[in-house]
């Protein structure tokens, strides 16, 4: 438990999240989302509002946002479910934040595939400019996470930084990608070799009529 | 093989022709959008499909001998016929499509959705259809958010083509897809669980029986279904089971996507034929491993969750079902972590305990409780900073975890481990002698 998030005091929290509301364009969202499922199962729409709840937390906000407790009983409110049962997913799954993380959340993948092609690496790279797992650095720029893996192996090792994957990594390429962020530049995203997606380095091993053109190989079935 | 009845020609093992195979946007070189994937023949007349007839479809499946592709690899046209024909009390039927890939090494679903996504959507109408479902929830990853954004896009196509909806493909048949986000749980994989985190709350999996073809989403007949799994049928019925099954070994036929990482020389994503052997698939596509053949240590062929194999058993070995079950492994998702002799095997072993004591929902004790002891008891042998009899205690906490849980991550955290210790025991044993003063440090194991 010793690394579970702080969460803040609840007072000030509720002075500053109680009058949360949707912005009109979130509402027509909440609303979109919501008839995604069965009537009466509304319940299942907790995860997408929670998520776009934390959004808007985060544009308020200028970070990546997370999900005060008035945030939560507003959800839980819409989709008329228990406050406790929306509280228990938030706590769940670990993509909702329960405590104010900054404007980049840097969440470097250490799971084994990664571990093997250098996510010792990337972590150095943050350790180096000041970040710290579990914690945000004092400009509120960046919060570091190690995270388990995101699925992106053949393109190891990666991380993930808000809605973004920067795969290929080293310790070079991951420096400069942090500074780029802190100067207000956007990185490119993706791969930072010389690669297309997952694609072996250097070029295709097959299909390789489709790198020029889109081919239909129907005619050859 | 040469000793079967001379009329039966040997498997064909690959290496796969370019028109077989199914996945040919794999990498992104071309556009994902509707008109693009119709020019690479998706969705293409897909009512004469449907006209097959539900029963058809099924039969075609089973033929096609596709085997599920999210590692448990139960037959696909079997699992499809365990639905209900008809609804005797009006419940509907649900067919869920399982994109929550988080096994440490696949990365497989991800390029389908991202680069291909209309391959699946397309399936899972007809698979739906076959299994007389209402509608399709694909369960995507939350940390897929890219992936996410263009499958939303992409199924909002599909409705404005009429190719699901109302009348699907003119089929007269009614079939919604639906895409649901998760948002960061391994154990949403589980089909359970997956169920539970779609009706809005923790995804700890559930007891069974009721079976989900019975009892599973809002306590409707439901599949599960991997998106590999889905994403081939269309194929299959256009170009016939026995054209899939020309692939691979009796019993492990089809084409398969592998997802190779860790130490080659170029990672990848690439189809190939199943049963491929492990020497040809990593020279073919991945450049060799790195450090040449010889520096090969061992590679967990399936994912995290299977036993790792020691290099000279796993070099010429065939990639299936049933070839890596005879090493004492599995094909898993055929998701392969290739470590060469620079790894510290007993490192990446516990970073697993760690992936899998941080996964674990906390409704089972034995694995609650257990996959925290064990890390922790790994993290200890890294350094040696323990008592040689702790190994035998440590492989006998791992059977006291396996099988005695609702779901399988107890046995996925607790098979590493086993794998660790049948290959690997007496380096374990060298590093606790090196830290007792006794022993000298040597380099590397073996």
């Amino acid at each position: 438990m010793a690394d579970a998030p702080q969460i803040p005091d609840e007072a000030e929290v509720r002075a500053r999240w109680g009058g949360f509301a949707w912005t009109a364009e979130n509402a027509e969202q909440a609303k979109k989302v919501i008839a995604r499922y069965p009537e009466g199962r509304q319940q299942s729409a907790v995860m997408p509002l929670l998520d776009l709840a934390q959004r808007q937390v985060g544009a308020e906000t200028n970070t990546q946002g997370w999900l005060p407790i008035p945030v939560i009983e507003y959800v839980a409110a819409q989709l008329d479910m228990p406050f406790m049962r929306a509280y228990e997913v938030a706590t769940f799954y670990t993509m909702y934040n329960l405590a104010p993380v900054g404007r980049f959340h840097v969440q470097v993948c250490g799971t084994t595939p990664c571990m093997l092609r250098g996510s010792d690496d990337v972590l150095d790279a943050c350790y180096k400019r000041g970040l710290k797992k579990g914690a945000t650095t004092a400009d509120g720029l960046f919060t570091l996470t190690e995270v388990e893996c995101l699925g992106a192996c053949a393109n190891a090792p990666m991380v993930q930084i808000n809605d973004d994957n920067y795969e290929d990594l080293t310790f070079e390429s991951m420096t400069a990608i942090l500074d780029d962020l802190a100067a207000g530049k956007q990185p490119k995203i993706g791969p930072q070799i010389d690669r297309q997606t997952s694609a072996p380095e250097g070029g295709p091993t097959a299909t390789k009529a489709m790198v020029t053109e889109n081919h239909d190989y129907r005619g050859e079935w | 093989m040469a000793d079967e009845t001379p009329a039966a020609p040997p498997p064909f093992v690959g290496p796969l022709e370019d028109k077989d195979r199914i996945f040919t946007n794999v990498h992104g070189y071309q556009d994902w959008r509707v008109d693009a994937a119709m020019k690479r023949g998706d969705w293409d007349n897909t009512k004469k499909l449907l006209e097959i007839g539900q029963d058809g479809i099924i039969d075609i499946m089973k033929a096609s001998g596709l085997r599920g592709r999210g590692g448990a690899g139960f037959p696909t046209g079997m699992k499809w016929s365990f639905m209900p024909k008809e609804s005797k009390d009006g419940r509907p039927s649900f067919l869920v499509i399982n994109a929550d890939e988080s096994e440490p090494g696949s990365c497989k679903d991800r390029e389908i959705i991202r680069h291909d996504p209309h391959k699946l959507i397309e399936g899972a109408l007809v698979a739906g259809f076959a299994m007389r479902a209402r509608a399709a929830y694909i369960y995507i990853r939350g940390e897929f958010i890219y992936e996410a954004k263009v499958l939303f896009a992409a199924v909002e196509e599909a409705y404005a083509k009429g190719f699901i909806g109302k009348n699907a493909c003119g089929s007269g048949y009614d079939f919604d897809v639906f895409v649901h986000r998760g948002a960061g749980a391994y154990i949403c994989g589980e089909e359970t669980a997956q169920i539970e985190s779609l009706e809005g709350k923790k995804g700890q999996p559930r007891l069974k029986p009721p079976f989900p073809a019975g009892a599973g989403l809002y306590g409707c007949p439901t599949t599960v279904n991997n998106v590999e799994s889905i994403a081939v049928a269309p194929t299959i019925l256009r170009r016939g089971a026995a054209w899939f099954s020309s692939f691979g070994r009796e019993n492990n036929r089809g084409t398969k996507l592998f997802q190779i990482s860790g130490h080659v020389n170029k990672p990848c994503v690439i189809e190939e034929s199943m049963s491929i052997p492990f020497r040809e698939l990593i020279d073919r596509h991945c450049g060799g491993i790195r450090g040449g053949w010889d520096n090969l240590l061992a590679v967990i062929p399936g994912g995290s969750s299977v036993p790792l194999v020691p290099a000279a058993e796993i070099m010429d070995a065939p990639m299936d079902f049933d070839g890596l079950r005879a090493l004492g492994s599995g094909l898993g998702t055929a998701a392969v972590i290739v470590m060469d002799k620079s790894t510290d095997i007993v490192r990446a072993i516990a970073r697993l305990s760690y992936f899998y004591k941080h996964e674990s929902c906390g409704q089972c004790t034995p694995c609650r409780e257990g996959t925290g002891w064990m890390w922790r008891v790994m993290e200890r042998l890294v350094t040696g900073d323990a008592d040689p009899e702790e190994i035998d205690m440590l492989f006998q906490v791992t059977k006291q975890v396996e099988g005695h849980t609702i779901c399988a991550l107890g046995d996925a955290a607790a098979w590493p481990i086993q794998g660790l210790i049948r290959h690997f025991r007496p380096e374990i044993e060298r590093r606790i002698a090196a830290k007792r003063g006794g022993a000298p440090v040597l380099e590397a194991a073996e």
